[in-house]
């Protein structure tokens, strides 16, 4: 903390309950006016704003509006993980951080929040939560259970990223980068795709067995065309994604069926 | 098909097109959840279930990554779970058509999204003066913009695709000439193919992850044909 603004330490200990509430509900609309220019920037000041109002200057001084303004900047990051960022700048800006400092911070953290977010949720927890369920849907649960296990699984590491992200940030302020070598972010995709790995293997077939409906006749010739499917699908190399060809293929199948 | 039928399935393809990226992220757009809210609200939430699987299988490779293009399959799942949960005997073709509905729809859903994200830049650039000076109610009304855009953009895309989707299907259901349940498999099998596809980009570079999903399997397998 800087010398000048050591008498609002005692503010900077904990926020209000009413503020935390607020930011953190904010973080939820974080990505509210996501665009190609400014990406998550806007979003970030928005989260910011009810911190912001705690200055002591008050919020038509030079000092919020410079604050707001700096903080509604360019800003990319995972957006669960940009709780991380959002308690940090939260912190610097009511420590009274230079805002030369608190921008180069900014730009720093961006790339590590979006990679770790990225590969721990949108390729890890996601894929294995929606396969751990279609296994659960294959096993013959009815509708309730299988969509009560998916959204209480997922959004138990979903909101508890956020909330970590947040405590997190606000503790550490500006020093919150060795936080990110946190076990969970450093390991967990590893841990989470074996587990998935493990979740497609049982959930493929099982969500067949369950879709076709009882009897053998067409399963064992469903099977072997996923599999010869996934193989295509892979060896395509992204030159057409699955879910165009899959809307290429089905359409065509109804037209046959339906013309012919 | 009226009005009335037409405006609850809107109403919910808009609430779950927001959660795709605008508020909250909860996942309640994906397929599994969307299609089965969209039979409850038809009357048949197990063939909601059903087709959402189907549908989650395929969204299995369309991960929001970043700042890159992606289908929106909150509205498009709500039209696929609606249009075949409103055919609840599960008629030859009613999967199929569903899923070509919902594929459809999540194909121009990704091209609204990206019109909407040009909006938001070019209304944030209308506020730059009042945003440079630190503008609460420019940050505010910015984000609240952007949400109520993305919220009227699902109701309209998901009422619209619906409303020409549901009789086009009906009318394909009528005429189908293919066995029921070939067709289903063929669905099926499309569906699980790029799902085998989008593990195996996702997963096999994880140290040992081939040997887990070979256990997966060897497991799946027999709890298939063994019950």
């Amino acid at each position: 903390m800087s010398a000048a603004t050591a008498p609002h330490e005692a503010n900077t200990t904990s926020l209000p309950r009413k503020t935390r509430i607020s930011v953190f509900v904010r973080l939820l609309a974080i990505q509210g006016a996501w665009n190609y220019e400014t990406l998550l920037g806007n979003g970030v000041g928005f989260c910011l704003e009810p911190v912001l109002r705690l200055l002591p200057e008050g919020i038509h001084s030079t000092r919020f509006k410079s604050a707001l303004a700096r903080e509604s900047h360019y800003f990319n990051a995972h957006p669960y993980l940009a709780s991380v960022a959002v308690g940090a700048l939260a912190r610097a800006e009511l420590d009274g951080e230079a805002p030369e400092r608190i921008e180069r911070f900014r730009t720093a953290l961006c790339g590590p929040l979006g990679s770790v977010g990225d590969r721990l949720v949108w390729a890890g927890w996601l894929p294995f939560c929606s396969l751990a369920s279609l296994a659960i849907f294959g096993l013959g649960a009815t509708t309730w259970p299988v969509l009560a296990f998916f959204l209480l699984a997922y959004n138990a590491g979903h909101f508890g990223l956020r909330i970590w992200g947040l405590r997190t940030g606000w503790r550490h302020g500006l020093h919150v980068a060795p936080a990110l070598a946190n076990p969970v972010l450093r390991k967990g995709p590893q841990q989470i795709g074996r587990l998935a790995a493990v979740a497609t293997g049982v959930a493929i077939p099982l969500a067949i067995g369950r879709v076709i409906g009882p009897g053998r006749s067409f399963l064992g010739a469903v099977l072997v065309a996923v599999a010869l499917g996934s193989f295509v699908i892979v060896r395509l190399k992204g030159r057409i994604e699955g879910w165009r060809l899959s809307f290429f293929v089905l359409a065509a199948l109804v037209l046959i069926s339906v013309i012919v | 098909m009226n009005l009335l039928e037409v405006i609850p399935i809107a109403v919910l393809g808009g609430l779950l097109g927001l959660d795709v990226v605008s508020f909250p992220q909860a996942m309640i757009s994906r397929p599994l959840v969307a299609a089965t809210l969209a039979g409850v609200l038809v009357g048949h939430s197990a063939s909601g279930l059903l087709v959402g699987a189907v549908l989650e299988l395929i969204a299995l490779e369309t991960l929001p990554f970043g700042a890159s293009r992606y289908p929106e399959w909150g509205s498009a799942s709500v039209v696929g779970g609606a249009i075949f949960a409103s055919h609840p005997s599960h008629p030859a073709g009613a999967m199929t058509c569903a899923m070509v509905a919902a594929l459809a729809t999540t194909w121009i859903g990704g091209w609204t999204m990206v019109k909407l994200r040009q909006a938001n830049a070019t209304w944030a650039r209308d506020r730059r003066d009042a945003l440079e000076a630190g503008s609460r109610g420019a940050v505010t009304s910015l984000q609240l913009m952007g949400m109520t855009a993305d919220l009227v953009r699902g109701a309209v895309l998901t009422g619209v695709a619906y409303a020409l989707l549901a009789p086009l299907a009906s009318l394909s259901i009528a005429r189908w000439n293919v066995d029921a349940r070939l067709s289903r498999s063929m669905a099926v099998a499309i569906a699980a193919s790029v799902a085998g596809g989008a593990a195996w980009k996702l997963f096999h570079a994880t140290l040992g992850a081939r040997w887990f999903f070979v256990g997966g399997l060897v497991v799946g397998l027999f709890w298939l044909f063994v019950r």
